[in-house]
């Protein structure tokens, strides 16, 4: 980190007061775009929702960047309905998914995208899952190989079609959108601080950083921050929940080269770490650690029990990565399988451990770390060779990582962790035994209030998942009711990445493509 | 050869010896109903209650009850209480046989128990093969089942085992509340399974659609047609839930 003072600045998060700015025009908002992306700024997002009664009709459209070393901005614009635009796509390949999006979610129609199709099939395509327009490659010795949606193991569905030609895959094409469950319509239908159990089941092994994005949002709009404290408590539960998913990717590659003793470890080892989030908040995968304005409170035995898992697990963890790095097997069957190239992975905008597996130091810890990563820094780590060997390293080294920032945090007696105000934090308890009336003195009265948030405001927040950068941009109208939420999965962009890497390999070598990616089914199709 | 002997010895043993004894520690499971009176006009759990799990009846002593095919166990009722009448115990044991036996109340603390099927122990009780199918699942309901095998609880002592085809299944699993988009392609999977066959739905949003049901996205019919043989509650269902209904259902000793 050379300059730390900046660092410390910039958050993961970005909050426009929307009264203040004027809508510019889409073209505007894309001639903008343009010279960013041309100059290496991250294009994050783009999304847009239809147009309010009291708007000017048709769609209003959100970008938003990340210029490297500053802080996330946020351009708006206005389409009319079904306005078509010159797409990004074509020279801007990282654009390919958000205008896919933007199209399917709100007509507009992107000029020349070479391959305009359905992210989800949501809204009024529900159901239509036959009629996707697959690509079709022709020739002498060319055949289709068509799997899923419904695949072999416990497993979400998503359906892939490989072209071939003889044993080699031409290309791989994705069509997803099976288990889309309206989620985006959902988060308006209930007042924003009872949001968070839902939105704990967005992703269901993403629980704490889809909370802590979403709640960080809500309690940027609520002006209601959180002390460092309540932070470091959520620091603590997703740096846990990466650590949890690490294992269980490394897991899944063993046992898909049939390597059963690293994989039986790495299914023991997540045991107990996933256990020891359990034992913090009540459930093995972080739901409850978060709610509005809260975390888990992590006392003086939790602490001590927390830092006795991990000082068990971290030897144990280094000695089976040691054995599996040393097989020759592994290496044989991992090393120049399913390769990103560093140039790809740019121009594709695949992020988080997928990207730094190719050799792109992107890690939103790193790059807006906030008031707890800025003090408490995870050094960035990255591959050079972009294959499954090097993703497979990626998740060993990031997960070491994590437990060493854990242990170091944890064994911190002066973190106050106790500090962490529970307006709607769950606990373990037994209820009263006494009899209603007796005179005591109950310590709580009532539901809390509900929250106000600030009117006409949009809040745009980020957290590093296991997978990469997890959004929600929650929107305000003039009584501050929500009326829009966006939601964004890293796993979006990072599916074309899977698709791009199985080119000129062959079909077997899919399942260890597709585990060592491990991207999300449900985040995708919400 | 040194460094997997190294690997195998820090392995150690790891299975549960006794499924059925075991707690897991700090588990947020079985809510618990305190027989105290509501404060008057009282709707705070009501009101925090992310699935509508919970009911009220007026002016009765057995005012709360809590369905367990809806509650997520997420705890947000218990300390919203005014008269402290909830609570949750880390007791695993939730699974029912009837969609009715999942209400619990301070006067009917505990979920109706699954009972031994005489039919269903001649025909799996030494060997039931499950075909999984995530319709709309959030993966955290899949983990869970996938942990039904490994080292840990290792169903598969007992012949219970997770099938990659649907021809070589007895049963199947469902997690999730069951999208639109994946309406068709679980009912061809269903139809894939030879009788005779059972179902066993997993999870909150399996039995009730979860949080997710109000969502114009779902189409539940395939639940209405072929109603599960056993209900698992929970988000996600802890193994031992599954692992203790399914043991009592078949009558495996342990």
């Amino acid at each position: 980190m050379t300059d730390t003072v900046n660092a410390t600045l910039l958050q993961p998060l970005a909050h426009c007061d929307l009264k203040a700015q004027e809508l510019c025009s889409l073209s505007e908002l894309l001639t903008q775009c343009g010279p960013a992306l041309e100059a290496g700024v991250s294009l994050i997002s783009l999304f847009g929702r239809a147009a309010r009664t009291d708007e000017p009709a048709g769609v209003v459209v959100t970008a938003v960047l990340l210029p490297p070393g500053e802080a996330l901005r946020v351009l708006r614009g206005h389409a009319t309905p079904g306005q078509s635009y010159p797409s990004l796509t074509p020279r801007f390949p990282a654009a390919q998914i958000f205008e896919r999006q933007l199209w399917e979610q709100t007509g507009l129609i992107p000029d020349g995208h070479p391959w305009l199709k359905p992210v989800r099939y949501e809204g009024a395509r529900q159901g239509q899952m036959a009629s996707y327009p697959f690509f079709k490659v022709r020739g002498a010795e060319v055949h289709e190989v068509a799997v899923g949606p419904i695949h072999a193991g416990v497993i979400e569905p998503g359906h892939f079609r490989f072209m071939c030609h003889g044993e080699q895959v031409h290309h791989l094409e994705i069509q997803l959108g099976y288990q889309h469950r309206g989620v985006e319509a959902l988060l308006l239908q209930k007042p924003p601080e009872r949001l968070t159990p839902l939105v704990e089941s967005i992703v269901g092994d993403s629980v704490v950083a889809y909370a802590w994005a979403f709640n960080s949002a809500l309690e940027a709009l609520a002006k209601r921050p959180v002390s460092l404290e309540t932070t470091a408590s959520r620091a603590i539960g997703l740096e846990l929940e990466r650590l949890a998913m690490h294992l269980a990717t490394l897991n899944g590659l063993a046992t898909d080269i049939a390597y059963l003793q690293p994989a039986a470890t790495y299914g023991r080892l997540r045991t107990a770490i996933i256990n020891a989030s359990q034992r913090a908040c009540g459930n093995r995968f972080g739901r409850g650690w978060i709610r509005p304005g809260a975390a888990a409170p992590i006392g003086d035995t939790l602490r001590q029990d927390l830092l006795a898992t991990l000082r068990e697990f971290l030897p144990d963890f280094e000695q089976v990565n040691a054995l599996m790095l040393s097989s020759r097997s592994a290496r044989a069957r991992f090393q120049g399988v399913g390769t990103v190239s560093t140039q790809a992975a740019r121009d594709l905008g695949l992020t988080g451990v997928v990207a730094r597996a190719s050799g792109l130091g992107l890690d939103l810890r790193h790059e807006l770390p906030g008031s707890l990563y800025s003090k408490h820094p995870l050094p960035p780590i990255t591959q050079a060779s972009g294959d499954c060997w090097a993703r497979m390293k990626q998740r060993m080294a990031e997960a070491e990582s994590s437990t060493q920032w854990l242990i170091d945090r944890l064994a911190d007696a002066a973190l106050n962790l106790h500090d962490t105000p529970a307006p709607y934090a769950p606990q373990v308890m037994a209820p009263s035994t006494g009899v209603a009336g007796a005179g005591a003195s109950p310590s709580v009265t009532s539901a809390p209030a509900p929250w106000q948030l600030q009117a006409s405001s949009l809040c745009v927040s980020l957290v590093e998942g296991v997978r990469g950068p997890v959004m929600l941009a929650l929107e305000t109208e003039a009584a501050g009711k929500l009326i829009h939420a966006k939601v964004q999965d890293p796993s979006s962009t990072n599916w074309f990445g899977l698709a791009f890497a199985l080119r000129k390999q062959q079909i077997s070598d899919f399942p260890i493509c597709n585990k060592s990616f491990d991207l999300s089914y449900c985040g995708n199709d919400l | 050869m040194l460094q997997t002997l190294a690997v195998r010895k820090a392995q150690g043993t790891q299975y549960i010896a006794d499924l059925r004894a075991a707690q897991p520690a700090g588990f947020r499971g079985k809510p618990l109903i305190a027989d105290t009176a509501c404060a008057s006009a009282c709707h705070a759990c009501t009101d925090v209650c992310p699935t509508d799990a919970i009911a009220l009846s007026p002016a009765g002593a057995d005012a709360v009850a809590i369905d367990l095919g809806r509650c997520v166990l997420c705890g947000d009722c218990a300390p919203v209480c005014p008269s402290q009448k909830l609570g949750f115990s880390n007791d695993v044991k939730l699974c029912a046989t009837r969609r009715e036996g999942l209400v619990v109340t301070a006067a009917r603390p505990d979920i109706d128990p699954v009972q031994v099927s005489a039919a269903l122990k001649k025909r799996f009780g030494r060997s039931l093969k499950l075909r999984s199918v995530s319709a709309g699942g959030c993966n955290g309901c899949e983990m869970e089942v996938n942990a039904w095998g490994n080292v840990n609880f290792d169903l598969g002592r007992y012949g219970i085992d997770m099938v990659a085809s649907p021809r070589h299944a007895d049963g199947l699993v469902l997690t999730g509340p069951v999208s639109r988009n994946m309406m068709t392609a679980l009912q061809m999977a269903w139809d894939a399974i030879p009788e005779p066959k059972l179902v066993i739905a997993v999870g909150a949003c399996a039995i009730s659609g979860g949080v997710f049901a109000p969502s114009d996205a779902l189409n539940r019919e395939f639940l209405h047609k072929y109603p599960p043989s056993l209900y698992v509650p929970g988000c996600p269902p802890h193994p031992l839930t599954f692992i203790s209904g399914i043991m009592d259902l078949l009558g495996v000793s342990g």
